[in-house]
């Protein structure tokens, strides 16, 4: 990963801590979700961000398009700080970062028929004329393989597949540079998965699409993703080229993630040893490297000091006292 | 070899939808033998849970019926035991975990004071030799600290955690058979593998019988000894787990197969299925897959029957093309 990617997007430091409680409702606490995060997305890349429940992974997508408010850090897309950027200059950047939600029923207007759902943006960007913003929601219905007829019906007339279309469908319209996906495919049987990730990986293809996308499937990220960042407790502990860290993890945590994935094969079960323990909370994380209280290679410095993200080998970053 | 511990034959339930009855499961024949886990696996529609809430008459009292068929489990007929020989049965020889152990489990209650409670219901022990029992289930599933934990309540305990007492609560009576319905489904991956590594080592130590439903072809090639696949309500391919996996026969397991993205290799290209699992109330007449399987021909507008490969009469497979023909590789 450069430092500096032109073009693309580069979030440095991205820090966002949810405080909870107060006078009336119970214990203050600081959710530490996302702290110093660094990633990049070079134009025309797949990066996935993957992680267990409670890791900062939808945190960190959603400050990156502010739909939550980032406490700390910068957010570059093509040379923009997304974070100082005027009400003007972020509505422009908004045409060109789109967000694929998982669940696309809920991110759906239910008495909004297709057609408004996918006008709406191009109206309220002044995107054309009425026929031509007309013209722009027929010809994304046809790129995601739904009819034009569905353009009239009603997001509760179509299966989970086909409104995860729809989604993905308001995302191309105002023709995008970069997609942040959450989960675009987490609630989708196996067989509608395969369609959904195909048109992805066709979007990716023909239009030259960046994607940041969140999953906390191994195999789905291997094959969407050329490369991975692992996350534990609202930071990175792993990045590097997909099948690398797949098929070689350096962090103890990648490994135990990669080993705990089962695979369709009964020749090669798991042997799920040296696997206890749960998820910390982010409320409360352990001190020094998160991960130290589940760790069969723990260290006594484990307990004290966070370890850096640092290079471990060209293109791959690991944050572990083992690699001091 | 000894009679199965669960023997279903022909089952057909069906739902009533606008006044008419339709099957959600149709002609299910299947053994569950003893110290085996049988893995039912299908996508949404499959009729998998339909099928395990007939086999525990969980099925509603209103709007849903077995029309059909027998379940035979230790020398008697579930499809016909009265409702309350079947509450004595449901917790004693037949156990069950669900995904989502928090609607199980009764909020107002302490975790070891449920688990007493089923075990002095079911073997009229007294109180302190219960709750004495509870503890020692409470550690024989690995819950750290289980003596302080008893008196935790439910949402004390993280999800991993409540699925352990839902497993404790389903060992309580030393069941025969236990029937998981995607009880990891809910879990993220790294504890997915402790529960299925606890749920092998019980099934060990308990000699009891697995019937397991998931979605999931990972965990059903981590947990089965045999599988069975599903399709609109029907079983369509059965065979030993490492038949399933390296000869799929049927071409929906196939294509379930080549449709899954892969953690330990690259996917020169996923292969999906077009179209959708056909709704109930609109079953083609012939084959269920036909209308999606790229190996159609005219012959599959017949209905098929359940029919062993050929030479392989333990491997057997819901398809005209396919039956009696060698395995595919």
């Amino acid at each position: 990963m450069s430092d500096e990617s032109a073009g693309g997007l580069a979030v440095r430091h991205l820090t966002k801590h949810f405080r909870l409680g107060g006078l009336l409702s119970g214990k203050r606490q600081v959710i530490q979700a996302v702290t110093d995060v660094s990633l990049d997305v070079p134009p025309g890349e797949s990066v996935g961000l993957v992680g267990e429940s409670g890791c900062g992974k939808s945190t960190v997508s959603r400050a990156i398009l502010r739909l939550t408010e980032p406490d700390a850090g910068e957010v570059v897309f093509d040379g923009v700080d997304i974070r100082q950027a005027s009400r003007a200059a972020l509505r422009k950047l908004r045409q060109r970062l789109q967000f694929i939600f998982q669940d696309p029923y809920s991110s759906l207007n239910q008495r909004r028929s297709i057609r408004k759902t996918l006008e709406e943006p191009l109206r309220v960007h002044r995107l054309g004329t009425r026929a031509e913003i007309r013209e722009k929601a027929e010809a994304a219905i046809a790129e995601v393989g739904l009819p034009l007829e569905a353009l009239d019906r009603y997001p509760h007339e179509f299966s989970g597949g086909q409104r995860q279309r729809i989604g993905i469908a308001r995302a191309l319209v105002l023709n995008p540079e970069l997609v942040v996906a959450d989960e675009p495919v987490s609630a989708l049987d196996v067989s509608v998965q395969a369609q959904i990730l195909t048109l992805l990986d066709k979007l990716k293809a023909q239009r030259g699409l960046s994607f940041l996308f969140v999953s906390h499937d191994l195999g789905v990220v291997r094959h969407f993703c050329g490369s991975v960042c692992v996350m534990y407790l609202g930071r990175i502990v792993e990045t590097g080229p997909t099948k690398e860290v797949l098929d070689a993890p350096a962090h103890p945590y990648t490994q135990l993630l990669r080993e705990s994935s089962p695979v369709p094969d009964p020749t090669r079960r798991l042997t799920l040893i040296k696997n206890e323990g749960e998820i910390p909370s982010p409320a409360d994380p352990p001190r020094g490297c998160a991960f130290h209280t589940r760790c069969p290679h723990r260290m006594p410095v484990c307990g004290e000091r966070l370890p850096e993200l640092k290079a471990q080998a060209p293109g791959r970053k690991v944050a572990c006292h083992l690699f001091d | 070899m000894t009679d199965p511990v669960l023997d279903v034959r022909g089952l057909q339930s069906e739902f009533r939808i606008a006044g008419r009855w339709y099957p959600a499961v149709r002609d299910f024949t299947l053994a569950v033998e003893a110290n085996e886990t049988v893995a039912l696996v299908g996508e949404s529609g499959s009729g998998k849970s339909a099928t395990a809430l007939s086999i525990l008459r969980l099925l509603p009292a209103v709007g849903a019926r077995i029309a059909k068929g027998s379940v035979m489990f230790a020398g008697q007929d579930l499809a016909r035991l009265s409702e309350a020989e079947m509450i004595r049965l449901r917790g004693e020889a037949i156990a069950m975990i669900f995904q989502e152990p928090m609607t199980s489990l009764n909020p107002t209650m302490t975790v070891g004071a449920q688990i007493a409670e089923v075990i002095e219901i079911h073997r009229g022990s007294t109180r302190r030799s219960a709750m004495a029992e509870a503890l020692r289930l409470l550690e024989e599933v690995r819950i750290p600290a289980a003596r302080q934990r008893l008196n935790d309540y439910p949402h004390q305990f993280s999800g991993g955690m409540r699925q352990r007492v839902m497993i404790a609560m389903a060992l309580a009576c030393r069941p025969k058979l236990l029937l998981a319905d995607e009880p990891t489904t809910a879990l993220d991956v790294t504890i997915q593998g402790q529960v299925l590594a606890l749920l092998n080592e019980l099934k060990q130590s308990y000699g009891m019988s697995i019937l397991f439903i998931t979605h999931n072809l990972g965990v059903v090639a981590q947990m089965a000894d045999r599988v069975a696949v599903m399709y609109a309500g029907e079983i369509v391919e059965f065979a030993s787990v490492n038949k399933i996996f390296e000869q799929p026969s049927h071409p929906y397991t196939e294509v379930l197969l080549k449709a899954m993205p892969r953690v330990d290799r690259d996917s020169a290209g996923l292969e999906p299925i077009t179209g959708q699992v056909p709704g109930i109330t609109a079953l083609p007449v012939g084959c269920a897959f036909a209308p999606r399987c790229p190996l159609r021909q005219p012959d599959c507008d017949r209905h098929p029957a359940l029919a062993p490969l050929a030479a392989e009469a333990d491997h057997v497979v819901r398809c005209v093309v396919r039956a009696g023909q060698e395995a595919a590789v």
